[in-house]
């Protein structure tokens, strides 16, 4: 599988926080191995044949949890899907008591999407399963956050003295606080922008630098991340309008005339056209948006993968 | 007819009359009859050789969630922890379901404090209706029925126009206190511990620091105008402190309390998403825990309150966002301020008993807090020496959620007497 000797102990996936760089590493390489599967005519490998995985998600997705499906589905794995609309404080079955559940229907692994930080490492303190983290309120999306570094580490070839830009609503982004975990272990530079009612608390206590000028950034960065604006959030009012955003925040052609040559256009997606990038820019030659959905795949293999080892390995 | 009792070989400490040695205490029909080198004959004698005497402990700051949330706690229950940690007298919150907001309640609270025939049971008010923060409540009916002051604690009073008015009402009747909860919600928002690098990285919501900084600034304004009795309840940051530092250092009538978890634990302990660890106001930083220990060097804090808080396991095994706020904490409070205070020797114990008792005693306007001739014999007794570890499951209280078990703390309760009568001794368990 790897060249590198190195043994992945942990059963879960919670953060790229705790996370060493060789674990990150490890992963990024297993999900390499994995990408091969994908371009087979029989896309399918047995690892996880016989085992249960389900997809628990409380909050709204798409992309991430067919993605998941998909890699769990592609290693033979039995999918169930348990989506429940419900926020975190409305009355109704408990975590725990749905974990449970999960738990005495024989589950091996547990995909969770949960809009309360904290919701997968609760979980994975209460039941055996291994547990992956597909999204935490704005606490990490550690696959995310292995596919942006992922897709970065296979086109330039290594993050090592890279500058990243995160563009957005960082304060409530999950996807910005892995990308920075990850990509800073990896050697690069990240460069947070957006306006400061964007930014959380002690900002500056993160491995970042912080700007609030795109136009003052974007000359120098190798990678820009455009974080999606997420207008549910929006109620708070942190800027005037989504004009005036645009205006400051947005990708635009006339603002990638001063970018470096070779910079990588990236967004987690679903993408608001026209704010947060430009259709322009968003389809243009730079974007590797596409890229990152098909990278995700195999990172995610290679995360069902390793977890399961681990948990085998421990038993 | 009350037993008369004799406490003999005991140290005493009694701030209020400046006692601070060997002496007996007399207890003849429930009252101090007598402190000193006396030997009479009484019906029972304690030994309390080795052991500190002290006047009751007061925690003026406890939710005992009755009426509304009995399967958490009730006045019975809570009671009978309030003597087990050594405390004679408690003030209870007013934020039951529903609230304590007129006569009538403040007197059940009252019949059901007397039927647990633990510890003395007090109560606050609410300012306003429901707590709402609308409409005032009957703050004159609630005094005549004994209340010992106004709070609509677990919140604040938001609307500026609203608070000066109930200050400026209550100022019509003799020494009343108002209590607040200090936070502007506006600031803390859905905020569910302290907002900083911790928040940050765990990805909850914060509460900034300036949401209990603000509601206190304004008001000290509004103490300025009306010139009412006010009281500070557990305050956590380092502002706030050089806030009231400020205006007292101006004669303002005001005071304030300090709780056990602010003064031990940081945000830190919030990492592993322990809600056992969410709390409010939230635990701060090392900085503000700083600031607080040394306010209570100075005297600037006036009382040590526990805001002991009790809540289900089912209640607090949830995510840390939708779990309630609340420590349990009245059964080791005093060995909690012993370690944050007494150990680290912050202040000694003539200090430490006068912010458990007589100031305590003071803020709520009642006659207790010292040993004087004649008083009611509200004692603790403890030895302050012997360790204890701290066992929830021990607990008298019906909820379990404090993060101090498997703490080893000081200051294990021996007697409790209330009123002259032992309602409370290590020895029966």
């Amino acid at each position: 599988m790897s060249k590198k000797e190195f043994i992945w102990n942990r059963k879960h996936l919670i953060g790229l926080r705790e996370l060493s760089r060789e674990e990150i590493e490890y992963i990024l390489d297993t999900a390499q191995a994995f990408e091969q599967i994908s371009t087979r005519s029989v896309k399918k490998a047995p690892t996880l044949r016989g085992k249960v995985v389900v997809n628990l998600f409380f909050e709204d997705s798409t992309r991430t949890r067919n993605s998941f499906s998909l890699a769990a589905n592609r290693l033979s794995a039995d999918v169930i899907e348990f989506t429940q609309k419900s926020s975190s404080v409305s009355k109704g079955e408990t975590l725990l008591d749905t974990a449970r559940n999960l738990e005495a229907m024989g589950i091996d692994i547990v995909v969770i999407r949960h809009s309360a930080g904290g919701a997968p490492k609760f979980l994975s303190r209460n039941i055996n399963a291994c547990v992956v983290n597909a999204g935490d309120g704005f606490c990490e999306h550690p696959t995310q956050g292995l596919l942006d570094t992922y897709t970065i580490r296979k086109i330039k070839g290594s993050l090592e003295g890279l500058k990243i830009a995160i563009v957005g609503d960082i304060a409530h982004s999950r996807v910005a606080r892995s990308d920075i975990y990850a990509m800073t272990k990896l050697g690069a530079e990240v460069i947070l922008v957006g306006p400061p009612t964007l930014m959380p608390a002690k900002v500056n206590q993160l491995p970042v630098q912080v700007s609030y000028s795109l136009d003052a950034v974007i000359g120098e960065v190798d990678v820009i991340n455009m974080l999606r604006i997420q207008f549910e959030r929006m109620g708070s009012n942190p800027f005037p309008s989504i004009k005036e955003y645009s205006h400051y925040f947005g990708l635009t052609v006339e603002r990638m005339k001063k970018a470096k040559k070779g910079i990588l256009v990236m967004h987690p997606g679903p993408i608001n056209r026209g704010v947060e990038v430009e259709s322009e820019v968003a389809d243009g030659p730079n974007s590797v948006i596409l890229q990152q959905v098909t990278n995700g795949l195999a990172v995610r293999m290679a995360v069902l993968f390793l977890v399961n080892q681990a948990a085998m390995a421990k038993e | 007819m009350a037993k008369n009792i004799l406490i003999k070989n005991g140290f005493v400490i009694d701030p209020a009359n400046n006692i601070n040695q060997k002496a007996n205490v007399y207890i003849v029909d429930g009252k101090i009859a007598e402190v000193g080198k006396i030997e009479p004959q009484a019906d029972i004698v304690l030994d309390a050789a080795g052991k500190l005497v002290l006047p009751g402990l007061i925690d003026i700051h406890v939710h005992f969630r009755e009426p509304g949330d009995e399967e958490e706690e009730t006045i019975a229950s809570g009671s009978a922890a309030a003597v087990a940690g050594g405390f004679t007298s408690v003030v209870c919150m007013p934020n039951t379901d529903p609230p304590i907001d007129d006569a009538t309640s403040v007197e059940y609270i009252h019949r059901m404090g007397r039927q647990a025939r633990r510890t003395h049971i007090y109560v606050m008010g609410a300012i306003t209706k429901g707590r709402a923060g609308e409409q005032l409540s009957e703050m004159g009916f609630m005094l005549q029925a004994g209340a010992v002051g106004f709070t609509d604690d677990g919140s604040g009073v938001q609307n500026t126009a609203v608070m000066l008015r109930a200050m400026k009402y209550a100022s019509m009747f003799k020494n009343v206190v108002i209590s607040q909860h200090c936070q502007d919600n506006s600031l803390a928002g859905a905020g569910v511990m302290n907002s900083g690098y911790n928040s940050t990285v765990l990805g909850l919501p914060g509460i900034d620091p300036l949401a209990e900084e603000m509601m206190l600034w304004r008001d000290i304004q509004l103490v300025r105008k009306t010139n009412i009795r006010y009281h500070v309840q557990h305050v956590s940051t380092a502002k706030a402190i050089e806030l009231i530092r400020q205006a007292k250092e101006d004669c303002l009538p005001i005071t304030c309390e300090a709780a056990p978890h602010h003064l031990l634990l940081t945000d830190d302990a919030c990492r592993d998403y322990d809600t056992n660890y969410k709390v409010n106001p939230p635990l701060r930083t090392e900085k503000d825990i700083e600031a607080i220990k040394q306010a209570i060097k100075d005297g600037i804090i006036d009382a040590l309150a526990s805001d002991h808080a009790p809540h289900l396991k089912s209640e607090k095994e949830l995510e840390f966002l939708a779990a309630p706020f609340g420590i349990a904490s009245l059964e080791c409070a005093l060995g909690l301020y012993i370690k944050a205070l007494i150990e680290p020797k912050i202040i000694d114990w003539p200090q430490l008993v006068s912010i458990m008792s007589e100031r305590p005693a003071k803020i709520i306007g009642v006659d207790k807090g010292t040993l004087g001739k004649g008083k009611q014999a509200d004692i603790t007794i403890i030895d302050p020496n012997s360790e204890y570890t701290v066992d929830v499951n021990k607990f008298r209280s019906k909820s379990k959620n404090c993060p101090y078990d498997g703490w080893k703390l000081k200051g294990k309760v021996e007697y409790t007497i209330v009123g002259g009568e032992i309602r409370y001794s290590a020895r029966e368990i």
